[in-house]
C-alpha cells in the first residue's frame, strides 16, 4: 500500500482552499513558549549520503559494550527471521492499514498477536497494543475508573514494585484527569509490600501490582490481589512478558484473578535501539472490554462463511465516540507487534520459558560472582526473576564509569530511582550472555573494587 | 412509524418518560431513537443511588454503527436500572415502551410537563424532523 506524500504544488493548492499563508499558519493556535525550534543533535536536512555518515558515526560512539543493564527493557535474541519477515513490504508500513477489504494479512498477525498475549497473561481480551509499557499502565489507570464506577476516590495504590518511570509516565498522563498514585508501603527487608501494613479504608479505585517487582523480586500477588479485591478496588498487574513464560499469569493470580494486566512488550522481539520504538500490551477480563482503550481486531466470518477478520467494538474508539472515546490512542505499535506476533510464534511457548529459565539462572550466577567480591552484597534475598539489587560499598555512578572503560555497562544506578537504597546498582544478565561474559563482567568488578591487589598478584 | 404510546411525555433527545404511581419516574428510548441507532449491542447503565443533573449524561447506548449518550430528561436519583439490557440489549430495539425501559429516578423536584412534550406535539417534532 503506497503512502505518497504530497508534493508541494499539492500543499499550495490545500492552503489556498482554507485560505491559509502557509503551513506554520496551521500551527498557530499552540503557544510559542511550547514549540520546539529545533532539537539538540538534529541536524538540518542533510543529504542521504550526509545522513548515513552522520548515523555510522553516532552508532559507532557506542561501541560494542556487553550490556548487563535491565530495569525496563531487556537485551533478548532476536532470531534474524523475526526482522526479515517483519520488515517485507507488505508488513513494513509507518502505519497500520486497518481496512479489512484491503490487509486481511495485517488484521490476523494483529489477532494472532491478541490470541498470544491473553494466553501469557491469562487473560480474556487483548488490545492490539499501545506506545509502551508506561503509557499503558496510564491507560489502565484511567480504564480502571471507568470500569469501576462505585469508587469515586480516583485514587490509584501502587505497589513499591511498580516501576518508578511508569509511576511518572501514569502520574503526567492521569493525574491531569483527577487520578492520584499513592505508594503502598514498603518492607525495608524485603523490598516488597509490606503486607502487614496494608492501608484500610483508602477506598482505592486500583491496586497496582508489578510482577517481577523493578528490583526482579517476586510479591505474593495473589494475597495483593485478594487484597484489592477486599477493598472494592481493581487490580492492574504489571508484568514482564518473557517472565510470564515461567510465572503464574495474572489472570489467575488470587481467587479471581488481576482484572488488568498491562505492559512493556519490548523483550518479545524488539531491540533495544537506545529506548525506543517499544510497544505496550493490555489485556483485562472480558467484562472490561467495553472500556479498554485501543485498537481491537476480531474473527467473523464473510458472506461466504470464509473466516476473516476486521476492527471490533470500535464504538469505544475516538473516530466514533469523540470526545468521550475510552482513549485518544485510535492506533497500535503495528511494525513492532508484528516482530512480537513472528517471535513468540518463532520461539513457541517452550522457547519463551527456555528464554526466562536461562535469563534467570544466568542473573543469578553472575549476583554470585559479583557478592563474592568484598564490599557487593544481595539487597534482597529470596527468589528474583531476572534481575537482582545489589548493595555497593561506593557510589554506584563511579563503579559504572570505571566499568564503562572496560566495556561493560554494569547495569541501573538505583540511586537516581530509589535514593533511600543507599549505594545500590541493579544488574540483570539475560540468555544473550555466556559465561564468558560473566566471568569477564566479574573480572572488570574485582578491578574496579580492588585495583591494587590485583595489579600485585 | 408505529403509534406512540398516549400515556408518556417525550423529549426532543428522543425519550420518553412514564410518570409512576408512587411519584418515580420510569425513563427509556423513543422507538424512533431507536430504529436511527440499529441493532443495539450494549448500554451502559448508571448506578443506583448516582444522582442525576437534567441533561447530564445518564447512560451509554451503543448500537453496531453508533454509540449515543442518553440524557437524564429531568433531576433526580436513579431508584432502579433495567439489569437485563446488559444481557439483553436488544430488548431496546424490541420493545422501546416496554421491556426496553433504561432507568427509573425519582426526580428532586415536581416534573413540569411544560418542559417536555406531549404525545402530539413529539409526533409534530418527528415530521419536521422528516422534512
Amino acid at each position: 500500500m503506497p503512502f505518497i506524500p504530497h508534493t508541494p504544488k499539492d500543499t499550495e493548492e490545500m492552503l489556498a482552499a482554507i485560505g491559509a499563508p502557509d503551513l506554520e499558519a496551521l500551527f498557530d493556535e499552540i503557544p510559542a513558549e511550547l514549540r520546539i525550534g529545533s532539537l539538540d543533535g538534529v541536524p538540518e536536512a542533510l543529504s542521504e549520503m550526509q545522513i548515513t555518515r552522520l548515523m555510522r558515526e553516532r552508532a559507532g560512539q557506542d561501541g560494542n559494550p556487553l550490556c548487563f543493564i535491565g530495569g525496563g527493557a531487556y537485551e533478548h535474541h532476536i532470531p534474524a527471521a523475526v526482522w526479515d519477515i517483519a520488515t517485507r513490504g507488505e508488513y513494513y508500513s509507518a502505519y497500520t492499514p486497518y481496512q479489512a477489504e484491503a490487509s486481511q494479512g495485517t488484521l490476523q498477525t494483529i489477532y494472532e498477536y491478541q490470541t498470544m498475549i491473553t494466553a501469557l497473561t491469562g487473560l480474556d481480551v487483548s488490545n492490539a497494543s499501545l506506545y509502551d509499557g508506561a503509557s499503558a499502565l496510564a491507560e489502565a489507570a484511567l480504564m480502571a475508573v471507568r470500569v469501576n464506577r462505585k469508587v469515586k476516590s480516583r485514587r490509584i495504590l501502587l505497589a513499591p514494585g511498580v516501576h518508578p518511570v511508569y509511576a511518572q509516565v501514569a502520574e503526567a498522563i492521569a493525574g491531569s484527569q483527577g487520578l492520584t498514585f499513592e505508594w503502598l508501603p514498603v518492607n525495608a527487608d524485603s523490598g516488597k509490600v509490606d503486607v502487614d501494613a496494608l492501608p484500610a479504608g483508602r477506598e482505592p479505585v486500583a491496586v497496582v501490582i508489578q510482577q517481577p517487582t523493578f528490583v526482579g523480586t517476586l510479591e505474593d500477588v495473589d494475597r495483593l490481589t485478594d487484597w484489592a479485591a477486599e477493598q472494592g478496588a481493581l487490580s492492574i498487574a504489571i508484568a514482564n512478558p518473557t517472565s510470564l513464560a515461567v510465572l503464574k499469569a495474572p489472570g489467575h493470580w488470587g481467587a479471581a484473578g488481576a482484572d488488568i494486566a498491562c505492559g512493556e512488550g519490548q523483550p518479545l522481539g524488539v531491540p533495544l535501539s537506545s529506548g525506543g520504538p517499544y510497544f505496550g500490551y493490555m489485556t483485562c477480563k472480558s467484562g472490561h472490554v467495553r472500556q479498554m482503550p485501543g485498537r481491537i481486531v476480531g474473527r467473523t466470518t464473510d458472506l461466504d462463511g470464509e473466516p476473516g477478520y476486521a476492527l471490533t467494538l470500535q464504538a469505544r474508539e475516538q473516530h466514533i465516540r469523540r470526545s468521550k472515546a475510552t482513549s485518544n490512542i485510535c492506533t497500535n505499535q503495528g511494525l513492532m507487534v508484528t516482530a512480537a506476533t513472528i517471535y513468540m510464534s518463532l520461539l513457541g511457548f517452550d522457547g519463551l520459558a527456555r528464554v526466562a529459565s536461562a535469563s534467570q539462572q544466568n542473573t543469578a550466577r553472575l549476583a554470585d560472582a559479583l557478592c563474592a567480591i568484598d564490599g557487593i552484597e544481595r539487597l534482597y534475598d529470596g527468589p528474583h526473576f531476572h534481575e537482582v539489587a545489589l548493595r555497593l560499598d561506593r557510589p554506584a555512578a563511579g563503579v559504572l564509569d570505571a566499568l564503562a572503560d572496560h566495556g561493560i555497562l554494569g547495569g541501573l544506578d538505583l540511586s537516581r530511582w530509589r535514593p533511600e537504597l543507599g549505594n545500590a546498582l541493579l544488574v540483570c544478565a539475560t540468555e544473550t550472555k555466556t559465561e564468558a561474559d560473566i566471568a569477564a563482567y566479574a573480572g572488570a568488578m574485582r578491578d574496579v573494587f580492588a585495583p591494587t591487589a590485583r595489579r600485585r598478584a | 412509524m408505529s403509534e406512540l404510546p398516549g400515556d408518556l411525555l417525550y423529549t426532543k433527545e428522543h425519550e420518553w418518560l412514564r410518570k409512576e404511581n408512587d411519584g418515580s419516574v420510569t425513563v427509556g428510548i423513543t422507538d424512533h431513537a431507536q430504529s436511527a441507532l440499529g441493532d443495539l449491542v450494549y448500554v451502559e447503565l448508571p448506578e443506583i443511588d448516582q444522582e442525576l443533573d437534567a441533561e447530564g449524561e445518564m447512560a451509554v447506548v451503543e448500537s453496531v454503527k453508533a454509540a449515543s449518550d442518553v440524557y437524564a430528561p429531568i433531576a433526580g436519583v436513579v431508584v432502579e436500572v433495567n439489569e437485563e439490557l446488559s444481557d439483553d440489549p436488544e430488548k431496546i430495539n424490541a420493545d422501546p415502551y416496554g421491556d426496553g425501559w433504561i432507568v427509573r429516578i425519582q426526580p428532586s423536584a415536581d416534573v413540569d410537563d411544560a418542559d417536555l412534550m406531549s404525545p402530539d406535539d413529539y409526533q409534530s417534532f418527528l415530521d419536521d424532523l422528516d422534512d
